[in-house]
């Protein structure tokens, strides 16, 4: 009943998903050299997750997590025909928010697209590992269910303290949650992939 | 007996894993494993008692998260009081073994601003009231372990460096990278914790012996403290669905003897680890000697990444944080304009400074808030070791308290006076003192009675256990044009100093040629001068290339430059006076003629050195005002109803509008006060409990652009503070944002404190949760809904308020 702690090298850049989180369809020439630029700094970002695995189950009104109960129809939706979760915590640590920072006082041109960027890169570890916990459970014959994060459809943001409690993530991957239920480093994610034995949801 | 005295001459154990074995007993994923104090004593002092019956010497009370963000005050004295009965009962059971009962202190589990939301003091608030607890039920020492971020754990040293008089231990939790999480490397933690005294320093948790003998081998090289060891048992690893970790306890103690070889002091297991672990280490460690600590006497400051020795390369010590003969300057200081220091601070980064100087004093402004803020904010984005420069000893300690490593402080002298002030702060909070040798008497002429005061200020430093090499001499470069021996002698002085006390030196080179034609030439061949005599660091110029160019000569010339790499790369980027024109020419050349002008189309593009150039040409044709009405405004206006008609997307709007700043900059510099045509002034905060702020950055610099004098208060801020600020500025208009629905109520608190303070004032607000009607709900003006309809705004109330 450990936590996973893994390291991931840096992703391939995804440059149209980059643009696209800072609501560029068409980027000018000059905002692809900006892009340039920034993502000549970004080779400080360490890509880390955590995770743990539990069982879950039908409690009545509620759905029984392994970790705490909740409400949540979206997620009960989307965890049907599951036996068990993997819930992981992803970040690319700190140093993204120290670029973010340090850009909004030069240029927040460059600030936004360092947004961006992290936001891909987070995202871009979260489908690594993802791919990773499907290839291996699809190994054993069971079939994983699309990620859902505290915030999507009616899942509650306060389900984050239930995580971090479980996950340990300041400990293992170095990430805190503050009052407002925000993380620090920004460019982190929790999430939970729906484990089942079912192929077809 | 005092740990202190035992750990001189024997290797100490100390004990393992708790959590595993916790859980193994029943403990609940999220349950609390603190409370198992009080309702499961017995199994808690069993495994303490397993630990000493190991070898362990010292043994942590099972209180990691023992404070007060998890448990109330009533239940925490409960937990900590019953933490150490816990101790004391299995070390009852193991008479004659020695033995001392640590305080365990893990981190909070929030970040400390400005990157999480926990103040610095509320932090060594947090951690002060489990060491009063501490203390009270009788611990021996205090153990911070796990610790992830420097700052941290400088608040919670701190905390039991003021609560008690305990010994402490401190040990830092590295990546596989050698650094911690919010990126400090081994040899910048043994800066920050010597410096503020910790008794024994080290790293535990997060990876397994052989991968921490990298960090551990750095600590060694540094310390001059024992350092200790507490390694995870490797990585947990699921075997046939049970977890397990892959460094099993003989191979454990293998790899941690050959550590405790090499000079680690104390030694246990963390996460993993049982007392089976720690059995088979003590048993691989039966005959290792003792190895003796010897004093590494390293002169070096830190920052939040690294250290910066003194005694290789000379260092260089930017000086143009600093109002002194600076008009501008001194208007931002006045102004507030922390954007202002910031930018000194990254412009002398980028020439290759690896220390800042920051002196922030004015006789009209509060330097103990500014020194504060403009630390603070330093240390936010620069990496780079900061030397805190003052006359004050308040200002001086409130910067030091905050700064995030060990500091570099300027300046104590041989007055009384002066070291009574500065040396007891040096002693709590760590740092490098610059000395300058000049006393009551003023500055001796000659070189061997600066040196008489350097040995004064020595034997005084040390009354307060302030190393020599905690100390670095400035013997004073003087006028020539004043006084033809003064260089001499101060040259002189250096050289003796290095010499006859074996002390570090700096200087402030650059007042030597105080009085002279074409002075740089005079001060560069000074401080060639000055290093050739021993001199270890300078605080300069570093846009002066005679200066920058000195100092690459000497590194390469004094063997301190392997194959000349620096100085080759140093030559290749000065400019070449024929490279440089046909770019420009080039550039000024290519005419469109969709744009009214090359500036119009330099600011619609996003060119920002293009828009200043070609402002800075077009200032001496005509006057700044006209080109802010014919050229700024329409450039922007046109990427502004782009961005409406969604032609133009966010970045190019922000690149447009840094340019439009960037020839702003120019047409200011030609200006007289109050020409800039300022509409009115506008307070705009993130409001209290979010820390994003991208949305409120775009909106304030369009609104400069477009003329208004925006008071930005920054993010996460109190509803008082934005209403004080509105109040104070009589600002007709406020803006607000949020990013999170959590703290939306702090803005509609935000509100309706203003209402009744303010009620002129008008309010718009923004952010990514919001929408017309929960704007509307909350009781605001308007919702903007993206940053040119936050400047529409603005200039519709500007002009209601002109009519």
């Amino acid at each position: 009943m450990n936590v996973f702690v893994k390291s991931y090298p840096a992703p391939p850049i995804d440059r149209r998903e980059i643009l696209r989180y800072a609501g560029m369809k068409e980027p000018s020439a000059e905002v692809e050299q900006l892009l340039d630029r920034c993502l000549t700094q970004i080779d400080k970002l360490s890509y880390q997750v955590c995770w743990r695995e539990f069982a879950i189950g039908d409690a009545g009104d509620t759905l029984d997590l392994g970790f705490t109960r909740t409400a949540s129809a979206d997620l009960r939706r989307n965890l049907t025909g599951c036996h068990s979760i993997i819930l992981f915590a992803a970040t690319v640590g700190l140093e993204i928010d120290r670029l973010i920072a340090r850009a909004e006082r030069l240029s927040p041109a460059s600030a936004l697209l360092l947004q961006a960027i992290g936001s891909e890169r987070v995202e871009a570890v979260c489908d690594e590992f993802n791919r990773d916990i499907t290839a291996a459970q699809l190994a054993q014959g069971r079939y994983t269910r699309p990620r859902f994060s505290p915030g999507y459809g009616d899942l509650p943001l306060a389900l984050q303290r239930d995580i971090f409690a479980v996950l340990d993530c300041p400990r293992r991957i170095g990430i805190s949650l503050n009052q407002s239920l925000m993380m620090s480093p920004s460019k982190s994610v929790t999430a939970i992939i729906g484990i089942s034995n079912d192929p077809r949801r | 007996m005092d740990i202190r005295t035992y750990l001189q001459d024997n290797i100490v154990f100390l004990d393992g894993g708790m959590g595993t074995l916790l859980q193994a007993q029943g403990l609940q994923p999220g349950e609390l494993p603190e409370r198992w104090n009080l309702s499961h004593p017995d199994v808690i002092s069993g495994i303490h008692r397993d630990y000493l019956k190991a070898g362990s010497n010292i043994i942590s009370t099972n209180t990691f998260g023992a404070n007060l963000l998890k448990f109330d005050a009533a239940e925490l004295e409960e937990i900590i009081a019953a933490a150490l009965a816990n101790v004391r009962a299995a070390q009852a059971a193991c008479p004659g073994h020695p033995s001392w009962a640590a305080l365990d202190i893990g981190p909070s589990g929030r970040m400390l601003r400005p990157y999480g939301d926990l103040d610095f003091e509320e932090a060594v608030e947090l951690f002060a009231a489990t060491v009063r607890l501490g203390v009270k039920y009788g611990a021996d020492l205090i153990f911070i372990e796990t610790m992830n971020d420097s700052y941290e754990t400088k608040a919670a040293l701190l905390a039991a460096k003021e609560n008690s008089d305990l010994p402490v231990f401190v040990s830092n939790a590295y990546g596989a990278d050698g650094k911690l999480m919010t990126g400090a490397d081994p040899a910048a933690m043994v800066a920050l914790l010597e410096g503020m005294g910790a008794d024994a320093i080290g790293c535990n948790c997060s990876l397994g012996p052989a991968a921490l003998a990298p960090v551990v081998e750095q600590y060694l090289r540094c310390a001059s403290v024992p350092v200790l060891l507490k390694p995870n048992a490797g990585l947990p690893k699921a075997v046939e669905g049970r977890t397990c970790y892959d460094v099993l306890p003989a191979e454990f103690a293998t790899q941690v003897a050959e550590l405790l070889h090499q000079g680690v002091r104390l030694a246990g297991g963390c996460c993993g680890t049982t007392p089976e672990y720690i059995a088979a280490l003590t048993a691989a460690a039966s005959g290792i000697p003792a190895k003796a600590i010897t004093p590494k006497r390293i002169s070096c400051v830190s920052s939040y990444t690294h250290a910066v020795t003194f005694g290789g390369k000379p260092v260089l010590i930017g000086e143009r944080i600093n109002p002194t003969g600076k008009k501008r300057f001194k208007e931002a200081l006045r102004a507030h304009d922390i954007d202002y220091i910031l930018k000194e601070g990254l412009a002398q980064q980028e020439k290759g400074v690896q220390i800042l100087d920051v002196n922030v004093g004015l006789p009209e402004i509060d330097e103990v808030e500014l020194l504060t803020t403009a630390v603070c904010e330093l240390q936010a984005i620069i990496d780079l070791p900061l030397q805190i420069d003052t006359s004050d000893p308040v200002a001086m300690e409130a910067a030091l308290r905050r700064y995030n490593g060990k500091a570099m402080l300027n300046s104590v002298n041989g007055k009384q006076e002066s070291m009574d002030a500065v040396f007891p702060l040096a002693k709590k909070y760590g740092g490098l003192i610059v000395a300058l040798t000049l006393d009551e008497n003023g500055i001796p002429a000659e070189a061997e009675q600066r040196l008489a005061i350097a040995k004064k200020i020595l034997i005084e430093a040390e009354k307060y256990g302030i190393a020599p090499h905690d100390l670095i001499f400035d013997p004073l470069a003087m006028a020539i044009s004043a006084d033809t021996r003064a260089a001499a002698e101060t040259l002189r002085a250096v050289e003796l100093i290095e010499r006859e006390l074996g002390c570090r030196t700096s200087l402030g080179v650059s007042n030597v040629s105080f009085g002279l034609p074409q002075r740089e030439l005079i001060t560069a061949n000074f401080f060639t001068l000055a290093m050739g005599r021993g001199l270890s660091a300078a605080i300069m110029n570093p846009y002066s290339q005679p200066m920058l160019t000195a100092w690459h000569a000497y590194c390469a010339l004094a063997g301190l430059d392997e194959s000349c790499a620096a100085y080759i790369g140093y030559a290749e980027q000065l400019p070449q006076a024929t490279a440089a024109t046909p770019q420009t020419t080039a550039a000024a050349t290519a005419a469109p003629t969709e744009f009214a002008s090359e500036l119009q189309r330099a600011i619609v593009k996003g060119l920002k050195e293009q828009a200043a150039q070609l402002t800075a040409a077009e200032l001496q044709q005509r006057p700044g005002l006209e080109i802010v009405q014919e050229e700024i405004i329409p450039a922007l206006n046109i990427v502004g109803s782009g961005f409406e008609k969604k032609t133009v997307y966010l970045p190019q709007l922000l690149m447009s509008a840094e340019a439009a700043k960037a020839a702003f900059e120019q047409i200011k510099a030609t200006m007289t006060e109050g020409g800039s045509g300022d509409k009115s002034r506008i307070v705009i905060a993130t409001v209290k409990g979010d820390i994003h702020d991208i949305g409120k950055n775009i909106v304030k610099l369009l609104l400069e652009n477009y003329g208004f004098s925006v008071i930005d208060l920054g993010r996460d801020v109190e509803p008082q503070a934005i209403v004080d600020a509105v109040v104070a500025a009589e600002a007709p208009l406020l803006g607000l944002s949020a990013l999170m629905t959590t703290t939306v109520p702090a803005m509609e608190q935000t509100i309706r404190l203003l209402r009744a303070a303010a009620p002129a004032c008008r309010v718009m607000v923004g952010g990514a949760v919001l929408t017309p009607e929960y704007a509307a709900a909350i009781g605001a003006d308007k919702y903007g809904k993206d940053a040119m309809e936050a400047v529409r705004y603005a200039e519709e109330v500007a002009q209601s308020l002109s009519r």
